[in-house]
């Protein structure tokens, strides 16, 4: 029985998964965006989000064992100087992943893994309607105080 | 080891598979374009999910 057993195997070793995770989370950490499998995106989450809170702690020691799962130094650095200060204190959460389909050739479920703070088209929309409901609300009270004005005017004149 | 004693007839077989049916995938419109889409999938055309632009399509 496989109850309660975590994690995809997505037919490989495990060396074979190791090396699979360690290729797509340093693509997905240069690329910000990357396209796979739906499967591969899923697994994905669980490996690059730790690591992306691990490298948030900064010392040397979680620099050395970040190293240890990513083996590349260009990736490491992008993480370190790049992603880290753009995170900021997001609490977790740190990727998404949308559907997009089957592929042609083979039918696979595809899918969008990017991180969340690098998507400039939807958060670009989303601190637009957050401007516009703050105006909203702006000119609501202004259109309240303008009211209470003129109940006031009316109460004086008669 | 117990067997079939008796072939398959054809009739019965085919028989057998009038209740295999593909069913229609579950499709929705577009908040953003009104085009065709899989639900709970970015749409093709324009990129959106969740009333949001997740990404600009390539075409
Ligand atoms: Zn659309």
């Amino acid at each position: 029985m496989r109850h309660r057993v975590r994690g995809r195997k997505l037919k490989r070793t495990a060396s074979h998964r190791a090396a699979l995770l360690k290729n797509l989370s340093a693509a997905l950490i240069k690329a910000k965006r990357i396209k796979t499998t739906l499967a591969k995106a899923k697994e994905l989450r669980t490996f690059v989000e730790p690591l992306i809170t691990k490298a948030r702690v900064g010392d040397l020691h979680s620099h050395k064992q970040i190293m240890d799962l990513i083996k590349d130094k260009d990736t490491v650095k992008e993480l370190m100087s790049n992603v880290i200060p753009t995170v900021g204190d997001r609490p977790g959460g740190y990727t998404r992943v949308v559907k997009l389909g089957r592929r042609l050739g083979d039918a696979a479920e595809m899918a969008m893994i990017e991180l969340v703070d690098f998507n400039e088209v939807a958060n670009a929309k989303a601190a637009a309607n957050k401007e516009k409901k703050s105006a909203k609300a702006e000119s609501k009270k202004k259109k309240n105080e303008v009211e209470d004005a003129n109940v006031v005017e009316e109460t004086t004149s008669k | 080891m117990p067997n079939p004693k008796r072939k398959m007839s054809k009739t019965r077989r085919d028989k057998r598979r009038t209740h295999y049916k593909a069913t229609a995938p579950s499709m929705g419109t577009c908040s953003n374009c009104g085009e065709l889409k899989l639900t709970h999938h970015a749409c093709s055309s324009c990129g959106y999910y969740n009333g949001r632009s997740m990404f600009i399509p390539k075409n």
